[in-house]
């Protein structure tokens, strides 16, 4: 009798030790996803910001204003050349 | 022949000596074990520590400045730094020459440094990381890449003296970056970990210390608003050939700053070359004799006192009347005029009369309670206070003086900070350079009586026959008050030295938008050095486009209704709607 349960008892004893290593090297192998994870987070992060620079630069407005005026012709329009439109009721009233 | 067996008796002394000799043998393993595991237990464990484990450090990033639209205004991001422990340095001909290149030193430079009985030189600072990455594959002993945090200004010299600007080792030196360095700076922390031999993290021991991340920083500078005063304000300061100038922008319903500009300026992403003067943010740090501009606030007090009304008859005849001996002028000689025509004719004569109609407790307090001679407290660094004399200082001609802005000086912050009074219906808001999340508490200084009578008074100086004249928007209802001061050099003032000023708001209806301008010794030999030409035009320049860019409605839009064709100007009807357009509007 007491030699099974000492059988039984050194079998649950490896089961254990088996299921520790195993959980150890799952641990391992998640934490070492989890740092690549959170150094590609890092890389990114960096990358953003370089791509927030480079857009925040190409959109300087004196960039845009330049182009706009030499490169496309474009120019601002002067106040005779603004009309305000009633719409609406009142529009309806306008004499024809 | 019988078998003898010998029996050869060992002495029994010998079992024995054998049995103590392996006991001994065991006693003195014991002992050593014993001072393994119990003695010099933490050496070893040390020694074995130090072989998986290491101390990595966390990076952490200087927070990010933003415009209140989340526009970036300055970034943090990584650089390498190429360094050299000089003792470890095996470096061939060819290699020398290859990192000479890359590095953009001279031969002598690159050997000086390489040859500095020092345990650590820096071979160049903050590269681009790909010239950076061609260091790293020449592979030198002793040389090797360390990375660091540089910051950029993607707007550059636009937004220079409100942004400010770090230095090498990434600690603000002026603007936002300096007043806010502890909000913005990250402290980089350490975690031990615990390596495999092929160098991979394998397990987080503890963390010494927590990285501390900047936080990002939100502005109230609109981008858009900022670049449109900055290019107006450079072309006012050329075209009048003055040596500097400054303009604000406030929103003149919550006194936030939207954008605020000097000239001259300097670029923060390149220093090499930088005047420490053109770093000042004048607007702020500066103070000077405002001029007329400080009318207003004369007017304000003698309307609270109950000594005029809008419509009381100043006599100005001559143009010119001495108080203590000193003489007073106007440009422009006016007779007998209503309070409302000294603003609108901007008449010293008749300011310094309704100011010795005043005690001069009752002047100082209302100069004071806008916030003269006392700083912003905007959250910009080196704000000054300006100068406000006691008034149990002053004598009469003193008071006279100070009614048309003479013998006080204010910051140009502080000027446009004390008009959000009449924006605001009698309440002066506090100024802020960060974006408010929530309704600023003003502090009533004026009946909104007095205040929409002064805004009358406003709207009349940028009419036909005021002096600002030529300051019109088609469209809208244009407020504001122009200065001319003679800048004081070596204790008498000049007569060719000047501070021209204008402060206005728009629309008069409803007003949206606080812009103060001034701009300092415009060349008179020009001719022109008067606020309404000199800073009156940049304060349209601006005002305009950024009624546009804000979708401000037209407060007064009948010369802008469409005209149905063959119609010569509006109808009775026109005039009808408009009317009611105005109505809606108010």
């Amino acid at each position: 009798m007491s030699n099974r349960l000492n059988l039984f008892l050194l079998l649950a004893v490896i089961v254990s030790a088996i299921c520790v290593v195993s959980a150890q090297n799952k641990e391992r192998l998640a934490f070492i996803s989890l740092e690549q994870q959170q150094a590609l987070t890092r890389k990114i992060e960096v990358k953003w910001g370089q791509l927030e620079l480079e857009q925040s630069t190409w959109a300087v407005h004196s960039r845009i204003q330049a182009i706009a005026t030499e490169k496309l012709h474009m120019k601002l329009p002067q106040s005779k050349d603004i009309q305000i439109v009633l719409a609406g009721k009142d529009g309806e009233q306008n004499p024809k | 022949m019988n078998m003898k067996t010998q029996v050869i008796r060992f002495p029994a002394w010998r079992s024995r000596m054998l049995l103590l000799l392996l006991l001994a043998g065991f006693f003195v393993l014991i002992g050593r074990s014993f001072f393994l595991q119990v003695i010099n237990t933490k050496f070893l464990q040390a020694q074995g520590d130090s072989r998986i484990e290491r101390v990595i450090q966390m990076p952490a990033h200087r927070g990010m400045i933003t415009d209140r639209y989340g526009e970036p205004l300055a970034i943090s991001t990584p650089v390498e730094d190429v360094a050299a422990t000089p003792k470890d340095v095996r470096i061939n001909p060819a290699q020398f020459n290859a990192l000479k290149k890359v590095l953009g030193l001279s031969g002598q430079e690159l050997r000086e440094k390489l040859d500095a009985k020092k345990g650590f030189v820096y071979l160049k600072r903050q590269m681009p990381p790909e010239q950076a990455k061609a260091v790293k594959t020449l592979s030198i002993p002793g040389v090797f890449l360390q990375q660091e945090y540089k910051r950029f200004y993607p707007s550059g010299e636009m937004v220079a003296h409100v942004v400010g600007f770090t230095n090498i080792n990434d600690v603000g030196q002026e603007g936002v970056e300096l007043a806010y360095q502890k909000w913005l700076a990250g402290v980089p922390g350490s975690q031990l970990v615990i390596k495999d031999n092929r160098g991979h993290v394998i397990q987080d021991a503890a963390t010494i210390k927590e990285p501390i991340q900047g936080h990002n920083l939100t502005l109230s500078i609109d981008r858009r608003l900022q670049y449109l005063a900055f290019r107006e304000l450079a072309k006012g300061v050329e075209q009048s050939g003055a040596t500097s100038g400054s303009v604000v922008v406030l929103n003149a319903k919550t006194g936030e700053i939207l954008a605020l500009a000097n000239i001259p300026t300097f670029n923060p992403n390149n220093r090499k070359h930088m005047v420490a003067a053109n770093t000042r943010d004048r607007a702020v740090t500066d103070s000077f004799e405002p001029g007329s501009v400080m009318k207003p606030f004369l007017i304000s007090a003698a309307l609270m006192a109950g000594k005029v009304t809008p419509h009381t008859l100043i006599q100005t005849a001559p143009g010119y009347w001495t108080v203590e001996g000193w003489p007073i002028h106007d440009a422009d000689p006016q007779g007998l005029i209503t309070v409302n025509q000294v603003v609108k004719f901007s008449s010293n004569v008749g300011a310094s009369k309704i100011a010795l109609m005043l005690k001069p407790q009752v002047m100082w307090q209302l100069y004071h309670s806008v916030g003269f001679g006392q700083v912003p407290d905007s959250g910009l660094p080196g704000e000054v206070a300006g100068d406000l004399r006691p008034w149990k200082d002053w004598r009469p001609i003193n008071q006279a003086t100070m009614a048309y802005g003479n013998g006080i000086a204010v910051s140009l912050l502080q000027l446009a900070r004390a008009y959000t009074v009449f924006t605001n219906g009698g309440v002066l808001l506090p100024v802020s350079i960060i974006k408010r999340t929530d309704a600023p508490i003003g502090q009533r200084i004026i009946s909104p009586k007095i205040a929409s009578e002064i805004v009358h008074m406003l709207e009349m100086v940028t009419q036909p026959g005021g002096t600002a004249s030529n300051v019109v928007i088609p469209g809208y209802r244009i407020a504001g008050k122009t200065g001319t001061a003679h800048q004081a050099i070596n204790g008498s003032y000049s007569n060719n030295h000047y501070y021209a000023s204008f402060v206005g708001f728009a629309p008069a209806s409803n007003p949206r938008l606080i812009i103060a301008v001034t701009i300092h010794d415009p060349n008179a030999s020009k001719g022109r050095y008067y606020g309404a030409e000199v800073a009156g035009p940049v304060f349209q320049g601006i005002m305009t486009d950024a009624l546009r860019m804000l979708d401000i409605p037209p407060d007064d839009p009948a010369q802008l209704i469409a005209k149905p064709d063959g119609d010569d100007g509006p109808s009775t009807e026109h005039q009808g709607l408009s009317r009611r357009y105005h109505a809606s509007i108010h």
